[in-house]
């Protein structure tokens, strides 16, 4: 770095660091000042506690804390929300990687217009996507339903909005983008030679998948798997539209906490625990998927 | 190399119309001539895009919408570019952190940074202020606007700097003539995907909006919450089309899928 000596631009008085940490400091100062002070606070926040009359007091206890572990009906939504956040990650892996590969194998034209109808929606509001989903299977209303019984097929429309199963489908919608885009990556620096090697020594299709393509897809499919499942813990649109208010997880528990029941150090206590699951789950995983391909290629 | 075959066509044709289906219904529904949700089998009718004019909350949200995003991503390059440029070029102690830092916000879900923003703002008195919305939507779009421009700074060839400095050029003219020009790719598309994140952002935006300043997605969401009708979905329809005609303009520009990469890799 003998360069950056000869390249700086001499002025007298002002030390060499001086210009540096001044170019460093507004992004500094915006990080401190407003994520992790407000961060803080938050936590803090946490630990106070509230009533209806008074508000919120500045006094410090568990008791927020104690309330979220020990009563199960907010339990229960954590585990629904993990649980949502797992099958959607499963059904994105399960389609997207698939759906990834089939894409990248297509010629010229095809493959550019796929990928940008798969990947296009991550630049569509969730908002409206969303909308779409409750407009094809919406109650009787719904297009689908109501063609389906307009059909005889059936007699009930299916069941959708406010179920766990609807939030899945809407949410797996709104995620494969992130895994298409994940495999997509790996899939660039994928050797076609390896596969044509395996081909021409007599492998079998099923065999090629399974021995050449998928070990090295396999950490894309994995980071994505990592960010899918992160993204969807905490997403908030999709579940709020579809899940309503019945069906709540716990980023819709914290927003009714905030702005409908008013008890904000509870639901300061939500957010804080999302935040603290979902990073010790990532964190978890990154180290072993980390570890296992560390062996691998050593 | 061999070719899909017939049982992956099926399966990409069914994945295909999974992804289409949601989005194509609300365009569809959008041209109901019907006052009530429907495909319009009667023919189509504009009464719904009329109607968008009557309410001109939406409107204005729309114009809040577009003036924040471009406000906040312009404000998050500023602030990318300076740093971007220190973090490629010395190494210091603490340099990991600070990118990590920087980045941070990706990795934090929206509806905790929402929680802390509303606390913050409302501890600071700025709560439900223009203010506090650009304040929020430039942490968020930070990590874009930082990745992208960082992706052309750590690879600038300083030979083309340092000629520029033995020819005399000024901090400010070699600035403007040599450094920019050669980072501008990151940049511009740095801001681009800053620009698409501060417009589309609802989750955390939702628990700081205010009646006087909110955005379009929030304004959507709220009025979804209480009733779906064929207003809402001539709006979300309007949307679509003008995030398509976008959508085309980048992969002519830069190819849809390189700049995705940026939002996608690395977050978690």
């Amino acid at each position: 770095m003998s360069a950056v000596v000869h390249m700086a631009p001499r002025r007298e008085g002002a030390p060499s660091w001086l210009a540096p940490f001044l170019m460093l400091l507004p992004a500094m100062l915006l990080i401190l000042g407003v994520v992790l002070v407000p961060l803080a606070m938050t936590a803090l926040l946490s630990f106070h506690s509230f009533s209806s009359s008074s508000g919120i007091s500045t006094d410090m206890s568990l008791a927020n804390w104690a309330e979220i572990v020990a009563d199960p009906y907010y339990m229960e939504m954590f585990l629904r929300t993990f649980r949502i956040s797992g099958v959607v990650t499963l059904a994105c892996c399960l389609i997207g990687a698939p759906e990834a590969y089939i894409i990248h194998r297509m010629q010229a034209p095809w493959k550019g217009i796929f990928l940008v109808i798969t990947l296009g929606p991550l630049l569509i509001s969730v908002v409206a996507r969303t909308l779409g989903w409750a407009l094809l299977f919406g109650g009787r209303n719904g297009v689908v339903n109501k063609a389906l019984m307009d059909l005889g097929i059936l007699s009930e429309p299916i069941p959708f909005m406010f179920t766990e199963g609807g939030v899945m489908v809407a949410l797996t919608h709104v995620m494969m983008p992130f895994m298409v885009l994940s495999v997509w990556a790996v899939l660039q620096r994928l050797d076609p030679r390896s596969e044509n090697a395996a081909a021409s020594l007599g492998a079998s299709q099923f065999t090629i998948l399974s021995r050449i393509v998928l070990p090295q897809v396999l950490p894309g499919i994995l980071s994505g798997a990592i960010i899918v499942f992160a993204l969807s813990a905490s997403s908030f649109a999709t579940p709020a539209i579809v899940g309503g208010r019945r069906l709540k997880v716990a980023a819709t528990l914290a927003y009714d906490e905030f702005l409908n029941t008013l008890n904000w150090p509870l639901g300061a206590a939500v957010a804080v625990l999302l935040l603290i699951a979902i990073a010790a789950i990532v964190i978890g995983c990154n180290a072993l998927v980390e570890k296992r391909y560390s062996r691998m290629f050593q | 190399m061999s070719r899909n075959g017939p049982l992956a066509l099926i399966f990409h044709v069914l994945v295909m119309v999974f992804m289409l289906a949601p989005i194509l219904i609300v365009c569809v529904v959008a041209f109901t001539p019907e006052g009530y949700l429907s495909l319009p089998t009667n023919g189509l009718s504009l009464r719904w895009f009329r109607a968008i004019a009557n309410y001109p909350e939406f409107i204005s949200a729309f114009g809040d919408s577009l003036w924040l995003a471009a406000l906040s991503s312009v404000i998050a390059v500023g602030i990318s570019v300076p740093a971007a440029l220190v973090v490629a070029r010395h190494h210091f102690p603490g340099r990991n952190i600070l990118c990590a830092l920087i980045l941070s916000p990706l990795m934090i879900p929206h509806v905790v940074l929402g929680v802390a923003f509303l606390r913050f703002f409302t501890q600071i008195g700025v709560s439900g202020t223009k203010i506090s919305l650009i304040l929020a939507h430039v942490v968020i779009v930070l990590p874009f606007a930082f990745r992208l421009t960082l992706s052309t700074t750590t690879g600038l060839d300083r030979s083309l700097e340092q000629a520029a400095i033995s020819l005399g050029a000024s901090g400010a003219t070699l600035f403007r003539r040599v450094t920019l020009p050669l980072i501008l790719p990151g940049v511009v598309s740095g801001l681009v995907l800053a620009f698409i994140n501060s417009f589309d952002e609802v989750t955390m935006t939702v628990f700081i909006a205010a009646p006087g300043a909110t955005t379009l997605p929030v304004r959507m969401f709220l009025y979804i919450q209480d009733n779906i009708d064929p207003l809402v979905t001539s709006i979300s329809a309007a949307l679509i089309a003008l995030t398509v005609i976008v959508m085309a303009v980048i992969e002519k520009l830069f190819g849809l899928e390189r700049l995705l990469a940026g939002e996608g890799g690395g977050r978690s």
